[in-house]
């Protein structure tokens, strides 16, 4: 029941925050002097659907008109220049699908691998292999991902030939994201996106382990008879994982922004291009939508990484004083 | 009884003298030094030799980023030669003694490869002598270096195909290029060949209305439309279609009536001064007289022609400059509004942590955006940049203070400063502070790595624009690189790798701080 009025709580708490979050971007994107189409019939038609939608009333009532509109009709506003007057909603919703396809396969990836590393290196310690795969992870976390991407572009189109050097069009791919062909061409930055996480999962499994391991129950499960093996497997690993899942769920939904400038890379048509659309072209109603868009997941994951340690571990009774 | 034994005792008092009268008892003083915190940190710090290793290797890039525009005497960051864009890697020194240097690998058929080649004769060639190909391949003013592999195939006409792999110095490749100057300036050079004895002015060639290009002195040689070069033997005018290194190409030069080459022309201008001259120069001399210097470029040129060595040293300094003063501010900051909200508590640190909740809940991208679009064309870029990190940068230190002060502000000796009259300021400053100061100096330390990456990040994006003339950040220099980088690898490639250098080592040197500064680690691994 206490976890209940907690998880309340914290959702109370976020559209709290997303609602001031909005309200302040709001009156800063809708001050920004708004550009015309240089085309004369376009520019009336624009300057109608303006008025009609009252973005020439107060500040005040235009925000009370977006509210109405988000609320009654799910209307976050109408894309003017990327794509014109489609609804900004269904511009997001059509770019999320690759953004989400190409993080959903570089976790697919990483996570195994980035797991099977950590604990490779938790139980060999103080070794040789520890010590490479830890220099390495240092090496991996701090070198930026659009580093890996170029080394990818490099070694995998130029010098073998494997990989296209950019995603596919759609039209190109058999109008599905789900084909062959596009897969093939989205391992460029599945792989660009994957070294950093594999690199931050190893490292932060590797530390969980190696405090678990050499805690005091370990040393109980060795004496009762357990080989070690099968003391880590059963008591080390479970204990150790408690906080490294929360961060994959973290992670999945962090690099759901931060794969942004890969996107932009390797032309992926993802959310990450589309922001920056928005921007060069002063599309305000999808900037508008896109910054909440950003806002919310991060809004999301932290709230999520929270309540998964209660899920996951049932001695951590969230919202104790 | 013993009592009254003890009462009875009487002893003269001038029977009592001191121990030792003569020298005074002092406290025995330590054989070592006291080790403080900070003393006791460097000492931790020392031994992680990852650490020490990041942290001379930091030292060593801000090292070169300062000292390296000194080193450049004949231009500095901002002196542009279009001519030269993104040439790669040219080193005097190593030219001079004898390494291939400047130069790129490619592929050319035989008529690019005979142009190419052209080049190097004609600067041998100008007095008349027959100079082949293979004679020129010694000459200075040789673009091509080294033919390297020549491979055979059959074209669509079923032709046989020679591709050669050669290696060419892209600073010669310029060749020779019709320039238009003044009378002062024709004599000038003039002095300045019989002063140095290199030469500049090279003859004029016969109109060819095949070369487009009214600029490009190259093809100084008889050749057709399309380029091939031609031999005249007798009446009879043959293509030449296939590169042989005994070959002598014929002259197309522009000469007078007594058949000697002509070495500028008169184009316009009345009187003396303004009298214009067509003249044909070798370029890599003619640069060398306009600047003082041969072209020597560490790092290569970049997209618009300007010294890269230099562009990212200034880019260094920049990034470093930001991320340094972004570290202080929010260090200040995040120290003030953490031991504010730590040290209250109640109302004032719930108001304060809602607010510092909401920011920091705005993803930074989208505050830097909006400050761009508001603010960069009032107050320009860089501070814009600033104030996006000023306005959530601080939250993190600002949380790791408060938590130290709610760990600090209930313990005994903070009670008993209390109770001894101390004011709010004094407990807050000199004594609760100090405990936390070693996890903001790690977050300060770690902020560095984290803001030149996402500076780097923003502007490769194109959401800040650092570049200009005089400045450039090293995002910048990776976003001018990002869309011809496959051409020109070494304008990726020098930025790149400086920038992972610093990450990595900032990032080393961030973690060897948060060790050092962990007094639970004291006394470990000894």
């Amino acid at each position: 029941m206490r976890m209940f009025k907690y998880v309340l709580k914290r959702i109370a708490l976020m559209f709290f925050v997303l609602f001031v979050i909005t309200t302040i971007c709001f009156i800063l994107i809708r001050i920004l002097p708004r550009d015309l189409p240089l085309e004369n019939s376009q520019k009336e038609v624009i300057l109608a659907r303006w008025e009609a939608l009252g973005y020439n009333k107060p500040l005040l009532v235009q925000y009370g008109i977006y509210w109405k509109n988000i609320i009654t009709k799910w209307d976050f506003g109408t894309s003017w220049y990327i794509s014109y007057r489609k609804p900004a909603w269904d511009l997001l919703v059509s770019r999320l699908t690759p953004t989400v396809l190409i993080n959903v396969y570089s976790l697919l990836f990483s996570i195994p691998l980035g797991l099977a590393l950590g604990v490779y290196a938790a139980i060999k310690k103080n070794k040789w292999q520890d010590n490479v795969i830890s220099t390495l992870v240092i090496v991996f976390i701090s070198v930026p991902s659009y580093v890996y991407a170029f080394l990818v572009q490099y070694l995998f189109f130029f010098k073998l030939g494997w990989l296209p050097l950019q995603l596919h069009s759609l039209a190109d791919a058999g109008n599905s994201y789900f084909t062959w062909k596009m897969f093939h061409s989205m391992i460029g930055p599945i792989i660009a996106m994957s070294f950093g996480e594999i690199a931050g999962l190893c490292r932060f499994s590797r530390a969980e382990l190696t405090e678990t391991l050499t805690s005091d129950y370990m040393l109980l499960a060795r004496t009762k008879g357990l080989t070690r093996a099968q003391a880590t497997a059963r008591h080390a690993f479970k204990n150790a994982m408690v906080p490294v899942l929360p961060s994959i769920i973290g992670s999945f939904l962090a690099i759901m922004s931060g794969s942004m400038i890969i996107e932009q890379i390797f032309s992926v048509p993802g959310v990450g291009p589309l922001y920056l659309r928005s921007i060069a072209t002063l599309d305000y109603d999808v900037f508008m939508l896109d910054c909440l868009f950003y806002t919310f997941i991060g809004l999301v994951g932290g709230i999520v990484i929270d309540l998964s340690y209660g899920f996951i571990d049932p001695r951590i009774r969230m919202g104790e004083k | 009884m013993s009592t009254e034994n003890i009462k009875d005792i009487k002893i003269d008092p001038s029977k009592f003298s001191f121990v030792n009268e003569a020298d005074k008892l002092h406290d025995k003083k330590f054989e070592d030094k006291p080790i403080g915190y900070f003393k006791d940190a460097w000492i931790r710090f020392r031994k992680s030799k990852a650490s020490v290793v990041a942290a001379i290797i930091i030292l060593a890039v801000i090292a070169f980023s300062i000292i390296a525009p000194f080193c450049i005497k004949s231009h500095d960051q901002s002196f542009m030669v279009t001519t030269y864009a993104k040439n790669s890697p040219r080193i005097v020194v190593l030219r001079n003694l004898g390494f291939k240097t400047g130069y790129t690998s490619r592929d050319f058929s035989d008529r690019s490869l005979m142009k190419a080649l052209a080049i190097g004769v004609g600067a041998e060639e100008y007095k008349g002598q027959d100079v082949s190909f293979a004679d020129a391949m010694d000459s200075e003013y040789m673009p091509i270096l080294e033919i390297k592999k020549i491979t055979q195939s059959v074209g669509p006409d079923k032709k046989p195909i020679n591709t050669y792999t050669a290696d060419i110095e892209t600073y010669l490749e310029v060749g020779f290029l019709y320039k238009s100057i003044e009378q002062q300036e024709l004599e000038s050079i003039l002095a300045w060949e019989q002063e140095t004895g290199k030469k500049i002015l090279y003859p004029l060639v016969e109109n060819n209305e095949y070369n487009m290009d009214p600029t490009d002195g190259n093809c100084w040689y008889k050749s057709d439309a399309k380029g091939n070069p031609l031999k005249e033997k007798g009446d009879k005018v043959t293509k030449i279609k296939e590169y042989d290194p005994s070959l002598i190409l014929a002259d197309n030069y522009k000469r007078d009536r007594d058949g000697n080459p002509v070495y500028y022309e008169y184009t316009g201008g009345g009187s003396v001064d303004t009298a214009q001259y067509k003249i044909r120069v070798l370029y890599i001399n003619y640069y060398e007289y306009l600047y003082g210097a041969e072209p020597n470029y560490v790092f290569g040129t970049d997209a618009q022609g300007r010294d890269l060595m230099l562009r990212l040293a200034g880019g260094i300094r920049l990034s470093l400059l930001i991320a340094i003063v972004v570290s202080v501010v929010n260090f200040i900051i995040g120290a003030f509004y953490g031991s504010t909200e730590g040290y209250y508590g109640g109302v004032i640190d719930l108001i304060m942590e809602r607010i510092s909740d909401i920011l920091s809940n705005v993803p930074f991208i989208v505050v830097a955006t909006l400050f761009q679009i508001h603010l960069a064309k009032k107050v320009g870029p860089i501070p814009c940049l600033l104030f996006a990190y000023f306005t959530t940068g601080w939250i993190g230190t600002a949380y790791r203070v408060r938590t130290q002060f709610y760990r600090f502000k209930n313990q005994e000796y903070v009670m008993a400063a209390r109770t001894l009259g101390a004011k709010d300021k004094r407990i807050i400053w000199k004594h609760i502070f100090p405990n936390s100061l070693g996890t903001i100096i790690t977050s300060a330390a770690l902020t560095i790595p984290s803001v030149i990456n996402s500076e780097s990040m923003l502007s490769y994006l194109g959401i800040v624009k650092l570049g200009s003339a005089a400045r450039t950040s090293l995002g910048t220099l990776l976003s001018d690189a990002a869309a011809i980088w496959t051409n020109y690898p070494h304008l990726l490639f020098f930025p790149a790798v400086t920038l992972s250098l610093l990450m990595i080592c900032f990032n080393l040197f961030g973690n060897g701080l948060r060790d050092a500064f962990n007094p639970a680690l004291r006394g470990v691994d000894e």
